[in-house]
């Protein structure tokens, strides 16, 4: 069929649907899905891409993103770190409040979500539970969520006093906002660099146990009990955290969770060699760890798989392992580690279902009056009337992970030199195809 | 093949051990001459790093170096750029940029060296003790040592007997495990010369997970003092904060030094190592500290020409009757 008001047609690719997947073309029209139909022949004038071979799906959003700005600007700004998304296929990312001031003030949320504005990808904010992070007097959840802020965290670091964790649970409950915890107590982790195991022994570098994560998780459900409150679970890394949400959820408590690609490929032995590019926090665990993740992926336990994006300039990964920051780049590896990972299990749907829909729920994006809101409509489905968030994957195609040709402004990708299946090949970003043939196009 | 870098006792496995304790051999005879100096290393340049306080390892490295006749240099580290905010890596690229062959580098972060050695392009780097991770010329001379002591009972020279001396040998190392880059690096050391290594220290001084270490772990030290050939006794690293790990130096003593009535349990061949500084009256008894059977004194003698042997089989000199291309 010919569609008169079509921009823009996406040719020979499989769209991702709830249900499964199907042969169909895209007709887009300004910013909306016009048309999916087995062919479409395009009007003239109409952008033709081609996605023979590959998966249409709705755009990823990612949870768990560091911009870095402000204050880190020489590691990531919203502009290079909303080219990397997407460049990973993401067309709405999630940017933690753990920026220099923190987001914890209806100002600096403004000002992140300006510089948003004309970015890659749409750029929603998280904001902090406390201010400044420290952990010590609640941050303005109030008046944040009035800008339409809907997850809380103060990520980089768990609230470790309980009573207070306690009040923002009950004050946010009355808001309907989400708080996002990173479960670690300071206590138990103090110290430590990387996972506390056989290779923390052996290399001599102080560990960060398994428990100082469980035990968070542990404390927090119950909070969830106690208060009725919901609690999202940042960058699940053991396998003991993962059986605790697992529970959880089986009795119905309204708790949600994520993992890190980095924790569904990579354990504790690449420290081996003392290179920093594999310090992040939660640190990598053991090859145990690494298969409940999988597993908690897999049978619904972790609700999405978000990156958590954490660029670090090359100077200050350039140094010693206890000396280094923690983090590691991943929005541009995100979708072909998961699909590496997760498609000899999952179906197509249900991977872009961790890395679309659900994170997308989680974080309130999924709005279908979205010009009201300020942001498009994230999460799909791809159906006829939807806003055109897309992302066009490749399964065929392989990723090779090239550290110097990352969008990002920072180097500290730990894949160097590696190889994933799979690669995207478009990014459509309300109508517009900001990403052709794997290149950004502004 | 020899390795580039010496960072881990891994790097040399069994037979690179025996030959640096044979090299050693040969150098533990020039230092006894009345001109204890050869030109073996003339014309190269060694630099010490040191980013942690050393007094013996530090002199130990500078006199062997200058006993082959290399240049010393030695970077201060608390009136160096490093102060001024200098990082790790433009200090030792700044240092090569100089023409130096060989970096000896002492750190308190574990895998200092390896990084050191993944940025330097052209110089061999000898790792003097990192954070608590590795001390592989300690653990050297520590065998060297022992081997020493074992062939003068025989009346035999040390290189007769060879590494088979250690086939089977009881070695227990006491202490602060989980803090000691000497316990590391002697675990390596012993157990790939066929010793069999045993572990006595109170639960929160051993290392988190012992999975891999070639090593069994004492339920009882003074039983575990009857059955062995040495004891390799470790300082309790109070600097480093172990002190909080036990509830006071008087119980540590008690439960874990090698007092006059423990020293008493060993059998009359066995042999005290300690790598110094010695806390006499924690780890060890000033009495057993100044027994003939403990060795420490040899051990420091012993230092300079093991280290001596690692300078000469990284930087490749010419040594007449020593085999240079192993």
């Amino acid at each position: 069929m010919q569609m008169a008001d079509a921009s823009l047609v996406l040719r020979g690719g499989s769209v991702v649907t709830p249900d499964g997947v199907r042969r169909l073309d895209v007709a887009i029209g300004e910013d909306i899905v016009v048309a999916l139909e087995p062919t479409i022949h395009p009007p003239g004038g109409a952008v033709v891409l081609d996605a023979r071979g590959c998966l249409i799906g709705p755009g990823l959003v990612d949870l768990h993103t560091h911009l870095r700005q402000p204050g880190r600007e020489e590691a990531e700004t919203v502009e290079s770190g909303a080219r990397a998304a997407a460049l990973g296929g993401f067309t709405a990312v999630l940017a933690m409040p753990n920026t220099e001031p923190a987001i914890d003030s209806a100002g600096v949320a403004r000002d992140v979500l300006a510089l948003g504005r004309a970015a890659l990808a749409e750029v929603a904010v998280s904001g902090a539970i406390t201010v400044g992070r420290a952990g010590k007097a609640l941050a303005p959840l109030g008046e944040l969520a009035e800008l339409g802020v809907r997850i809380f965290t103060d990520d980089g670091s768990g609230v470790q006093d309980g009573a207070l964790m306690r009040r923002a649970l009950d004050y946010a409950k009355g808001l309907g906002v989400t708080l996002a915890q990173h479960c670690e107590d300071d206590n138990l982790s103090a110290g430590g660099a990387m996972h506390e195991g056989c290779w923390s022994s052996r290399l001599g570098l102080p560990g960060i146990p398994a428990v100082a994560e469980e035990s968070m998780v542990a404390r927090d459900i119950q909070l969830v009990r106690l208060t009725g409150a919901p609690v999202h679970f940042l960058h699940l890394s053991t396998a003991g955290s993962v059986q605790l949400v697992r529970l959880a959820k089986a009795e119905g408590l309204p708790v949600t969770a994520e993992a890190a690609p980095h924790h569904m490929v990579l354990t504790h032995a690449e420290v081996v060699g003392y290179d920093p590019v594999f310090k992040v926090n939660p640190p990598l665990r053991t090859e145990s760890d690494v298969a409940a993740v999988i597993a908690g992926l897999c049978d619904g336990t972790i609700d999405a798989v978000a990156t958590d994006h954490a660029p670090h300039a090359p100077e200050s990964k350039d140094v010693p392992f206890d000396e280094a920051p923690p983090g590691m780049l991943g929005l541009q590896t995100a979708l072909p580690i998961a699909w590496q990972v997760l498609s000899p299990t999952l179906a197509p749907e249900r991977i872009f279902a961790l890395m679309s829909s659900q994170p997308a729920a989680i974080a309130g994006l999924t709005l279908t009056d979205w010009r009201r809101a300020g942001h498009s409509a994230q999460g799909g489905p791809l159906e006829a009337g939807a806003t055109a968030n897309i992302c066009v994957f490749d399964p065929g195609a392989v990723t090779v992970v090239d550290a110097a040709r990352l969008a990002s402004r920072s180097r500290n990708t730990p894949y160097a030199g590696r190889s994933f299946s799979g690669a995207v090949r478009h990014t459509i970003l309300r109508g517009e195809p900001v990403v052709i043939d794997a290149v950004a196009q502004r | 093949m020899r390795p580039h870098h010496l960072l881990s006792i891994a790097d040399l496995g069994r037979d690179g051990i025996a030959e640096v304790l044979s090299v050693a051999e040969a150098f533990a005879e020039v230092e006894r001459r009345s001109m204890p100096k050869v030109p073996t290393l003339r014309g190269k340049v060694v630099a010490t790093l040191f980013f942690e306080e050393s007094t013996r390892t530090r002199l130990s490295f500078e006199t062997a170096a200058k006993r082959l006749s290399a240049d010393v240099l030695s970077l201060a580290v608390a009136s160096s750029s490093v102060k001024k905010g200098e990082s790790l890596r433009d200090t030792v690229e700044t240092v090569e940029a100089m023409g130096i062959d060989a970096l000896i580098i002492r750190h308190a972060s574990a895998g200092a060296p390896h990084r050191v050695a993944a940025w330097a392009t052209r110089a061999r780097v000898i790792n003097a003790g990192d954070g608590w991770h590795e001390h592989p010329t300690q653990a050297l001379l520590d065998c060297f040592t022992v081997r020493q002591v074992l062939a003068e009972r025989k009346g035999a020279a040390p290189e007769e007997l060879g590494v088979d001396c250690f086939e089977g040998l009881r070695v227990l190392i006491v202490g602060d495990i989980r803090h000691s880059r000497v316990a590391r690096s002697e675990v390596l050391a012993y157990s790939a010369l066929g010793a069999r290594v045993t572990l006595a220290a109170p639960g929160s001084l051993l290392p988190p997970s012992l999975e891999g270490w070639p090593v069994t772990v004492a339920s009882d030290f003074d039983a575990a003092l009857g059955d062995t050939d040495v004891v390799s006794l470790l300082r309790l690293q109070a600097e480093r904060g172990s002190g909080s790990f036990v509830p006071s130096l008087r119980e540590y003593t008690a439960g874990w030094g090698l007092t006059t009535r423990r020293v008493a349990l060993l059998g009359d061949e066995a042999i005290v190592t300690h790598p110094g500084p010695m806390v006499r009256g924690v780890e060890i008894a000033s009495e057993v500290a100044d027994l003939p059977r403990t060795v420490v004194t040899q051990q420091v003698t012993n230092g300079v020409a093991v280290r001596m042997a690692i300078l000469f089989l990284l930087l490749g000199g010419e040594w007449p009757g020593v085999h240079a291309d192993g």
